[in-house]
């Protein structure tokens, strides 16, 4: 079936579709539609349905309702071969064959242009061959595929996947597992198949890679989709506290960096930090459970993004610009109010001067200075 | 190393392992051929196979009435009995399924004497259509049984438990249906129910060949969608396998040719796990394209192996060949099952 307006409807588009298990519907009116090469992600909390909803629009689930149109042909009309050469999957189903090393695995990818005994031709044989090499992993080819890591697996499946040479890949939490080095490789990877033309959808846990790699981005939570739109409109720090039902501030929309929840009580030690000395104490006050303050820190400083997740209190002065006596003032305040303060060895430069002040300030009222890390366990042991 | 280096050294390797495979088949025939009570020489037997020169008859009737239909039934039987074990496993993807763990065997055992004792009036002798279709009942009964548990348990360790006990239960059944039997029944079943190629005849060979060959035809067209099976349905699914068409195809051509088997030589241990494991390990690989072939060729092997073991070991005295095949079959699950322990696969 085709469409009017065909090349409106791009790629990949998903028309008010309702998705679910045995007729139950778990979301319902999904409507979004994807170019060539743009990457879509799926993100939300645990058990919001992201797998169901990249099932169903795969067939591995049967649709409760709405239509998924790949080229804008509906999709529940082509056979399973056509969709086999248009969209290949990289699925969370551990799979554990018989001696297989991760070449023939790969090559299985070749299934739907192989002739009836699925031998494979020289042809074939070349694909699954750059498909190793276009996740490095020629290395591994000749090795059993219960013998390698989460990592290896995971770049061998996507090998297997980029075999079927597909117009539109879909992945359920491929960086599940992975450590860092592997979550980004892999995620290059795809962002360089997404620049060669080949649409992306998949689901991620982790938001911050999210932002970076996708050209669109999906929340997924309740019975509807909760957000739809480009990640400079998704990634907003209130949308995220919502989605996952953290606290304010938590979420950093700027960096995309996610914080533990602050220490709570009253506040036992002010952190005299900036240019990225204090969050190292921070994140130290954070894990011994001292409530702190911070100050006085310039607005959008490397400090100000963690402080205002972690301490309890932020003193923020104007960017390129000296602390004013009434914020040294409300400092000295809160100074008063604790038994310790850290020096973080932040510069003083032009405008920072209130950092010595207030450190004199503190050494004349008898409050304690920590300048080493190593410091603080002093003040947890004092609990 | 390269991968064309690599392609050549398989290449070699599945050639001198089927190489291997045909040369033990030969070998194991003229060793089969040649043993027994009656003792023929290579030389009157080639004679008597190639002329049907009948001039000693006693060798004559040993070779053409006993001896070869027998090989011949031992061979289809040992081949369909492995291959149906392969495609156990493939389906379950468990290298410890079967047709005789599963209970499988046993349905078809209880199903068959089910129907003897019932027909007993009607028929002098069972008519070997009625056999086999008893068989084949019983066979994909115990594995719709057996299915219908894999849909509650998703554990396979658990599943084989299941397996077993069905076993146990139609065994039971069996046995006390036996025990209520006539005695002319009751040598024909007890006979039976062990397992044993004595009771080949030429129309055995060639009903289990009518049988078997079109569901090895059918087998070797399913080996690719087989290889995306290994890896999953969700994978399978997303190539362009029809899983259920898949599922439903592979329980049908596993029933009949297990049901095959059960009816001609009654219920044969083992064979099925430890032919395609042993063929597994030889190739280095589980490719269906291979396996197919490579467990047939072998279970014919071993199947003759057995049975001439089941003949002359304690000759005169005949052995049930599920006691040799036990003893062969049995320490190799109890390997695998450690071997993959070992791997955290359960």
């Amino acid at each position: 079936m085709s469409i009017e307006g065909a090349a409106d409807i791009g790629k990949l588009s998903l028309d008010s579709l309702t998705v679910g298990y045995k007729g139950v519907p778990l979301i319902s009116d999904i409507t979004l539609s994807l170019a060539k090469g743009e990457v879509l992600t799926l993100i939300g909390p645990n058990g919001s349905g992201k797998s169901t909803i990249l099932k169903s629009m795969t067939r591995q689930l049967a649709l409760i309702s709405g239509t998924v149109y790949i080229d804008s042909r509906n999709m529940s009309v082509l056979s399973g071969k056509d969709i086999a050469t248009k969209l290949a999957v990289v699925l969370t189903e551990r799979i554990r064959p018989e001696l297989m090393t991760c070449r023939e695995l790969v090559s299985a990818g070749r299934y739907p242009y192989t002739g009836g005994f699925g031998l494979l031709t020289a042809h074939d044989k070349e694909i699954v061959e750059r498909s190793l090499e276009r996740v490095h992993a020629l290395d591994i080819a000749d090795k059993d595929v219960t013998e390698i890591s989460d990592g290896q697996r995971q770049r061998i499946l996507l090998a297997r996947a980029i075999c079927q040479e597909p117009e539109i890949i879909v992945l359920d939490e491929p960086t599940s597992f992975l450590d860092i080095r592997h979550k980004t490789e892999l995620l290059e990877i795809l962002s360089g198949m997404a620049k060669q033309g080949i649409t992306v959808v998949m689901s991620l846990h982790e938001i911050d890679l999210a932002e970076r790699i996708s050209d669109k981005i999906v929340c997924v939570k309740g019975e509807h989709i909760a957000g739809y739109g480009t990640p400079s409109e998704i990634f907003t720090d209130e949308n995220i506290s919502r989605l996952y039902e953290i606290e304010r501030g938590r979420f950093n929309a700027l960096i995309g960096s996610v914080e533990l929840s602050a220490p709570e009580g009253d506040i036992r030690c002010f952190v005299i930090g900036g240019c990225g000395k204090g969050i190292p104490f921070y994140r130290a006050l954070q894990k011994a459970g001292i409530p702190f303050a911070a100050g006085i820190i310039p607005e959008n400083d490397i400090d100000m993004i963690t402080a205002s997740a972690l301490a309890g209190e932020t003193v923020v002065c104007a960017p390129f610009s000296a602390a004013d006596e009434h914020l040294i003032e409300k400092s000295e305040r809160i100074i008063d109010r604790c038994e310790w303060i850290v020096d973080s060895g932040c510069p003083a430069g032009q405008y920072n001067t209130a950092a010595d002040i207030l450190r004199e300030y503190a050494k004349t009222h008898g409050k304690r200075v920590l300048t080493a890390l190593s410091d603080v366990s002093e003040i947890e042991s004092q609990g | 190393m390269t991968a064309a280096d690599t392609s050549r050294r398989n290449t070699m390797r599945y050639c001198v392992v089927f190489l291997s495979f045909v040369v033990l088949y030969i070998a194991a025939v003229l060793w089969s051929i040649r043993s027994g009570s009656v003792s023929i020489t290579f030389g009157e037997i080639i004679n008597i196979i190639l002329t049907g020169d009948e001039t000693n008859k006693v060798a004559y009737n040993v070779i053409w009435k006993i001896r070869l239909p027998r090989l011949m039934l031992s061979s289809l039987l040992g081949g369909a009995l492995s291959l149906s074990g392969y495609l156990i496993q493939t389906f379950f993807r468990n290298p410890i399924a079967g047709p005789f763990v599963l209970g499988i065997s046993s349905g078809a055992k209880m199903f068959l004497a089910i129907v003897t004792i019932a027909m007993n009036g009607i028929f002098k002798e069972m008519p070997l259509s009625v056999t086999v279709v008893a068989s084949f009942v019983g066979s994909i009964m115990s594995m719709l049984l057996v299915l219908l548990f894999t849909g509650r348990v998703k554990n396979m360790s658990i599943l084989l438990v299941i397996g077993i006990m069905i076993g146990y239960i139609c065994s039971a059944v069996t046995d006390l249906l036996i025990n209520f039997a006539e005695f002319t029944e009751i040598v024909n079943l007890t006979h039976w129910s062990m397992g044993s190629f004595s009771a080949a005849t030429w129309q055995s060979v060639k009903v289990s060949c009518w049988i078997i060959l079109p569901a090895l035809i059918v087998v070797f067209l399913a080996s690719k969608p087989m290889t995306a099976y290994a890896l999953g349905e969700g994978y399978a699914q997303s190539l362009g396998v029809n899983i259920k068409l898949f599922r439903v195809l592979l329980v049908i051509t596993t029933g009949v040719l297990s049901a095959c088997v059960a009816a001609f030589a009654g219920p044969i241990s083992f064979v099925g796990i430890a032919v395609p494991h042993i063929s597994r390990l030889l190739l280095k690989t589980n490719r269906p394209i291979l396996m197919i072939p490579a467990t047939f060729i072998f279970g014919a092997v071993f199947c003759v192996l057995c049975d001439l073991g089941a003949r002359m070991l304690f000759s005169p005295t005949e052995l049930s060949i599920s006691t040799v095949t036990s003893m062969i079959g049995a320490p190799i699950v109890i390997w695998l099952m450690i071997s993959r322990r070992h791997k955290n696969e359960y």
